[in-house]
């Protein structure tokens, strides 16, 4: 038995209608991998913002290394070796690398110093990183190792990383697990938080398992299937979608050969993209975070406009054409960011409802909204999708992001569209509405509508994807059927590690 | 020949006086947007501090106090500003036209038995042998002291948010105040101080119109410089040395239509009123387009409230 560093007891935590934390206690390790497993909502979020003192816990307490353990603030947890990499990253895009990880530290040396000291702990745990470039121009990937390197070079004793290969290609993850794993065998423990089960299975000497604010389990992950641990964290059963095989049928939508600036400086802009897309057919398209997704969707929508022609939707050129138009012809999107771009946060779901479906419902006459049925398509919605919400009349940001998640796919599919592009159909969305979103997905497919799926998650992908391509620094692979491809096949095509050592040298 | 008539040193001369009150406004609000927050009442401190600064300095009789007495009013105000918008959450940008109008209001109130009075006079700062030579010493060394206090300043907030670690900390909360709360700064702390360098920059800049430049008060004396000030900020892609560059440049045209004016070119006078305004304008547009680049870019925050969620 290892001797424990951080020992939590009956932490307690709740909010106004909810109970984040219920009566939580585990211990891990020194040199440990702890995982720590749930679903969205189960509580892993408050329960590492306890440890890393953001949040005081109503109830409970925490020892580490013997000592009582009472944060009162972030610079407390740091002082006493407990470092943290944040989910959505705490990264300040205009500022460069170097400045991004002094401010993670309590006494930083002068920068001069620090350039050369992030070098080395960057080198030595083989995550190469250039000091002097502005975190805004880095990778999802780079900009992980910027977070990672702050937190190694506080020497921290306990190292907590929440969701940290959500943004990962296959081949980044393997690097990070050997940085892990090397820190683990030099005594530093690590609270490792995911949802994604093979991961830990592969990392993690222990799993503390989370459902609803409780602790259900601690076990070995070793020595369970996924199977029994996704049934441990979701509670219920779960079925994979259906996919009959079916043969392809006529190109719906053609891209050829599209080049097109992004409108964001931080973004990435499309370089010769050329698919097609056939009714009936679920195309993946596969990438790390920041490699152009956006763009494709937007350029899809008509947000972005392209030269007319070398967009076609069922032979016509659509390029010039804004996301209405494209709607009342038959191409429907759902972007990515629920909350200001898919919806409307302020506005109620009747009324969302009606920004996308006003021209292909006919809900706009002579000018004027016919809430009866606009009413009755956002119930239709609702009822179909199994949104969980008091009434059409809620506002959109009062859903959670299942919730809202269903709503907003359900509302475009509801348009019955010959094309549907979606980005990050169930990113943030819990395991049943996730599956229940994809067979929705599939359905239309099967119902002879093509369906573009972009996604960061590539298990989802090779879940419901017919075909697949991926998108690397604003290129897109050319499309290959889904079927035979592994995961390393696919990791190579999303452009893989491969930059891992040239980037740096390119760097010197 | 008109223009043979303008002798260059003068203008020169004319020049840094007529762009420092809007530098030292710019100045200040450039720190507090680098800080994510937009106060849009400068014009506001502006006028509380030229007012102020002129009560105080014809009572006591010394411009050195009026000055002080200028910047603490400028930042009384600015706090009230940090109050709505930093506690109490109100909207940035309708507080900030809000503390505009207060302050016009109030201050041709606290200033009605001061219209026509003297102030007293700033000296000029002795830089002995310098202010003799020929051309230089007319066009930069014979100033009074507030003007090369303000190129320290304009240095002295180049250093702070380049090399300082409070500066570095300042701008990772403009540029993303939840990542800089998760680390553990005091987003609205900072953010206050922020406010009050803003507020006390923009009432020095008052007083320098009320106490030297002009020197009078009359009611709305400030005619807009804060507004110019706000504009500048912004074209100079928050970088002092640009903003230095854009206000001078403002100064310089000012200066420049004026004495065309008074020459008597036979261009409308409206036409030359408004050259200052465009001309600083589409050349600050000039020099900050086309660069996509994110040093050129707002601070991520700007104008976005922050509240702490749990």
């Amino acid at each position: 038995m290892r001797q424990p560093l951080l020992r939590l007891e009956g932490l307690t935590k709740a909010y106004p209608g909810v109970l984040a934390n219920d009566d939580i206690s585990f211990q891990i390790g020194t040199g440990q991998i702890h995982a720590l497993l749930g679903e969205n909502g189960a509580g892993k979020s408050t329960l590492v913002k306890m440890i890393f003192g953001l949040v005081a816990p109503d109830k409970g307490q925490m020892i580490l290394r013997d000592q009582p353990y009472a944060p009162a603030q972030p610079s407390e947890a740091r002082q006493n070796g407990v470092a943290m990499v944040f989910q959505h990253f705490s990264l300040f895009d205009a500022l460069d690398v170097a400045e991004n990880v002094a401010l993670g530290m309590e006494n930083p040396p002068p920068l001069r110093d620090l350039a050369k000291r992030i070098r080395d702990v960057s080198e030595e745990y083989g995550l190469p990183l250039d000091p002097g470039r502005l975190v805004g121009e880095l990778s999802a990937g780079e900009r992980q190792r910027v977070e990672i390197v702050r937190c190694l070079l506080q020497d921290p004793k306990l190292l907590i990383m929440d969701e940290p290969t959500s943004v990962l290609t296959p081949q980044e993850v393997e690097i990070l697990f050997r940085t892990l794993r090397q820190l683990s065998a030099e005594g530093t423990a690590i609270l490792y938080i995911s949802h994604k089960l093979e991961e830990i299975r592969a990392l993690c000497d222990e799993a503390t398992i989370l459902r609803g604010g409780r602790k259900v389990a601690t076990c070995d992950p070793s020595e369970k299937s996924a199977r029994d641990l996704a049934e441990l964290m979701v509670g219920q059963v779960l079925t994979p979608p259906e996919r009959p095989a079916k043969p392809k049928g006529e190109v719906l939508l053609s891209v050829e050969n599209l080049s097109l600036k992004s409108n964001n400086p931080f973004g990435t802009s499309l370089k010769e993209i050329s698919f097609q897309l056939h009714a009936g057919e679920v195309l993946g398209i596969a990438g790390v975070a920041g490699n152009g997704q956006d763009e494709l969707l937007l350029m899809l929508s008509g947000e972005i406009p392209s030269p007319a022609a070398q967009v076609t939707l069922k032979g016509q050129p659509i390029g010039q054409l804004g996301p209405n138009a494209r709607r009342v012809r038959g191409l429907v999107t759902a972007p990515e960011e629920r909350l200001g771009h898919a919806a409307a946060p302020d506005m109620s779901l009747t009324a969302n409802a009606l920004l996308s479906g006003a021209k292909r419902k006919t809900l706009v006459q002579n000018g004027f909204i016919d809430w009866k049925k606009t009413e009755a398509f956002a119930q239709s919605v609702i009822r179909k999708f199994d949104v969980r919400t008091p009434g059409s009349h809620v506002l959109a940001r009062a859903l959670s992001g299942g919730n809202l998640q269903k709503f907003v796919i359900g509302r475009e599919i509801e348009l019955a569209p010959d094309v549907i592009v979606v980005n990050q159909p169930t990113w943030g969305v819990d395991a049943s509405a996730a599956s229940f979103i994809r067979q929705a997905l599939l359905d239309l497919a099967n119902a002879g509508a093509g369906v573009l799926v972009i996604s960061q998650d590539l298990d989802e992908l090779i879940e419901i994807a017919d075909s697949f391509a991926a998108l690397n620094e604003g290129r897109l692979t050319a499309v290959r059927p889904a079927k035979g491809l592994t995961v390393e096949a696919i990791g190579l095509m999303m452009g893989g590690a491969g930059d891992m050592q040239p980037a740096h040298e390119a760097a010197e | 020949m008109i223009l043979g008539s303008i002798n260059p040193a003068v203008l020169i001369a004319a020049l840094m006086v007529a762009a420092t009150p809007i530098l030292l406004a710019a100045i200040g609000e450039l720190v507090v947007e680098k800080a994510g927050v937009l106060n849009l009442g400068v014009e506001g401190m502006m006028i509380m501090g030229a007012c102020l600064g002129f009560i105080v300095a014809v009572n006591t009789g010394s411009p050195v106090l009026g000055f002080i007495g200028a910047a603490l009013g400028g930042m009384a105000l600015s706090l009230l500003f940090a109050l709505l918008t930093q506690a109490l959450m109100t909207n940035q940008v309708a507080s900030g036209l809000a503390l505009t109008l207060f302050g016009l209001g109030l201050t041709a109130l606290l200033g009605q038995q001061y219209v026509g009075v003297t102030p007293p006079r700033t000296p000029r700062l002795d830089l002995g042998p310098l202010s003799d030579i020929p051309f230089l010493g007319r066009a930069f060394f014979s100033h009074d002291i507030v003007i090369y206090l303000t190129i320290a300043l304009v240095a002295a907030v180049w250093w702070f948010l380049k090399y300082s670690r409070a500066g570095m900390i300042l701008r990772a909360v403009g540029e993303n105040h939840d990542a800089a709360h998760a680390l553990g700064y005091h987003v609205k702390r900072v953010r206050t101080f922020a406010i009050m360098f803003g507020g006390a920059c923009a009432g020095l800049g008052g007083a320098y119109l009320s106490l030297i430049r002009v020197p009078q008060w009359t009611e709305g004396m400030t005619v807009g410089a804060g507004w110019i000030a706000l504009a500048l900020v912004v074209f100079a892609s928050w970088r002092p040395w640009r903003a230095m560059a854009g206000a001078y440049l403002f100064g310089g045209v000012v200066v420049l239509q004026l004495n065309l004016q008074a020459a008597g070119v036979r261009i409308p006078v409206e036409y030359l009123s408004m050259s200052p305004y465009l001309i600083t304008i589409a050349v600050l547009v000039f020099i900050s387009s086309g660069k996509a680049r994110a040093s050129s870019n707002a601070p991520g925050s700007l104008n976005r409230p922050f509240h702490a969620s749990n």
